[in-house]
């Protein structure tokens, strides 16, 4: 069993419901998730996750209940302001600023997310973009337009693009989908590394070694609902889960 | 300041200092007459290309926000004999109003809706102001110019002078706005919304500024144009033909770098007056829609991309 937490949590998505016409996507979903933690969120396709984090992220907005991050209400607040509160998102497809060289993208997120105490100086941003690409093993590919880049390298960008603005919570969609296992290892040895720095995530994902390696909590959606949620074990051995994703 | 800008501005100062001692060499004013129209186009096509090039948000309400210029100036000359800068700074004003409204009403939607509500705008106020009798209606108009000032003998060696002053205007802030976060904005938006506004990027927010800033060049590129004719009627202040002229001079020039309008209007500026003066008027539409047929098939990034991809064979031969 976990320990309970004493620090308020970093996230709080309290009833969160939405709805796409008459099929409901989010059902009454509440979670909270804890400073520092590594979450995984699982559950079969059409379940609800990657609405889950659009809703976090601001890509949708929900229509009912309350999304609360780091004790302020963000519920009804632009995709833009909440990656400058400290939200940052890889997508399920990649996508990079095409016509962009590597570098440039992350500069996007230098230019207008990093703000406030995370402002970094004109003359310091090529530093602190290369130190960011050295970190995902990017370095290399810097001053290359991301038309050239493999998958694998794409997902990297996307999480590098991320990283630079300053995020305190990351979200993981699907960051592994189509890699080939070393290919796997690599971006869940960068993500291990991001939360090693005190970053929390959040990490979507199909592919269960991952998903056991990585989390200290998962929590499982099934049309909408939460249907399980705790230690990655447990989760895994509970009876609805398994329905769920092997459908008996 | 960097070299490049260094650059730029000699260049700018350059142009300006040939363009007024210009008209005070050149006596005939048929050349002064055939560069204003090129000088126009020029500031219409860089204006454009803020928000079409850099955002990709293709509009086609350019002759509504040249023909509320025009008929700013025609207003203002009208009711108080406004001089000429006075007309063209409320004509920038009434632009930057035009565009804020234009930009919040339809940059919510995307491609294509957003090139629909423009035009669908230019005919909202074209048909306003073709009932509006206080400006002369549905037949126009005629304004007699007032005595031109020193230095300049002749008024339109004048205007041309002013055209080209804006010219350096509207190319000063195309480029500030390409090298500056701005830009860098608006090109990952324009790569892709909903990654840019997960990047911290106010989508929206810059839209709308771009929209301001180039309604209110194309309103101040038009607000001379009424003492230039001497006249102004609502079908050709509000003629389509400057939509998809603008369009296709941006896009033959490339709407990657502040330069591809400026190349572009240029050449099929001056295309069009030799035509136009050679052949007939009717036939300038005809070689501009050639041209733009080619340019898409052959130059899809226009004279920008054809410098670029000559530019990086000639450093892949060296290397």
């Amino acid at each position: 069993m976990m320990s309970p937490r004493p620090e308020p949590a970093l996230l709080r998505i309290d009833a969160v419901t939405k709805r796409f016409g008459g099929f409901v996507a989010l059902d009454n979903v509440s979670v909270d998730i804890h400073p520092g933690e590594r979450f995984g969120l699982i559950g079969p396709n059409g379940s609800g996750k990657t609405t889950l984090i659009n809703c976090i992220s601001g890509a949708l907005q929900a229509e009912v209940g309350t999304v609360v991050f780091r004790g302020e209400d963000i519920t009804r607040l632009p995709a833009h302001q909440r990656t400058r509160r400290g939200i940052a998102r890889s997508f399920q497809i990649p996508r990079p600023f095409k016509s962009m060289t590597v570098a440039e993208n992350l500069m996007v997120a230098l230019d207008f997310a990093a703000v406030g105490d995370d402002y970094v100086a004109a003359a310091h941003r090529r530093d602190t973009v290369m130190s960011i690409l050295t970190r995902t093993g990017l370095a290399s590919k810097a001053d290359l337009p991301t038309t050239g880049l493999s998958q694998v390298e794409l997902r990297k960008m996307e999480l590098a693009r991320a990283m630079a603005t300053h995020p305190k919570l990351l979200i993981s969609d699907e960051a592994m989908a189509g890699l080939s296992s070393s290919e796997v290892d690599e971006v869940l040895d960068l993500l291990i590394d991001l939360a090693g720095q005190g970053i929390t995530i959040i990490m979507i994902e199909h592919i269960m070694q991952a998903v056991m390696r990585f989390s200290q909590r998962v929590m499982c959606l099934d049309a909408g609902k939460i249907i399980a949620l705790g230690a990655p074990a447990e989760v895994m051995a509970n009876q609805r889960v398994q329905e769920a994703y092997l459908g008996t | 300041m960097n070299r490049n800008s260094i650059g730029f501005w000699i260049g700018a100062a350059v142009f300006l200092v040939a363009v007024a001692l210009m008209t005070q060499m050149v006596s005939n004013e048929y050349p002064f007459f055939a560069a204003y129209g090129v000088l126009q186009f020029v500031v219409l096509a860089v204006a454009w290309s803020i928000l079409g090039g850099y955002a990709g948000y293709v509009n086609f309400g350019t002759s509504a926000f040249f023909g509320v210029g025009v008929y700013t100036a025609v207003f203002l000359f009208k009711v108080m004999g406004a001089p000429l800068g006075v007309q063209i700074a409320a004509a920038a004003l009434v632009g930057a109003v035009l565009g804020l409204a234009v930009g919040l009403l339809t940059l919510r939607m995307q491609g294509i809706f957003f090139s629909i509500a423009t035009i669908a705008m230019t005919i909202v106020i074209e048909t306003s102001v073709t009932n509006w009798r206080f400006v002369g209606g549905a037949a126009g108009i005629q304004l007699q110019r007032p005595p031109v000032m020193a230095p300049f003998h002749s008024y339109v060696q004048m205007l041309f002078f002013v055209q080209a002053c804006m010219v350096v205007l509207a190319v000063a802030i195309a480029r500030y706005i390409q090298n500056s976060w701005i830009g860098r904005g608006l090109q990952a938006l324009k790569d892709d919304e909903v990654a840019a506004e997960c990047t911290g990027v106010p989508t929206l927010r810059l839209k709308v500024l771009a929209c301001v800033i180039s309604g209110a060049l194309m309103c101040a590129a038009g607000a001379p144009a009424a003492m230039y004719l001497q006249y102004a009627d609502p079908s050709s202040a509000f003629n389509l033909n400057y939509s998809v002229s603008v369009l296709a001079m941006s896009l033959i020039g490339g709407t990657a770098h502040w330069a591809g309008p400026v190349f572009g209007a240029i050449l099929l500026g001056s295309t069009q007056q030799l035509l136009a003066v050679t052949i007939s008027s009717e036939v300038n539409v005809l070689v501009l829609g050639i041209m733009l047929v080619l340019f898409v098939v052959a130059a899809p990034e226009g004279i920008i991309g054809l410098i670029r991809r000559v530019r990086r064979k000639g450093a892949g031969g060296e290397a």
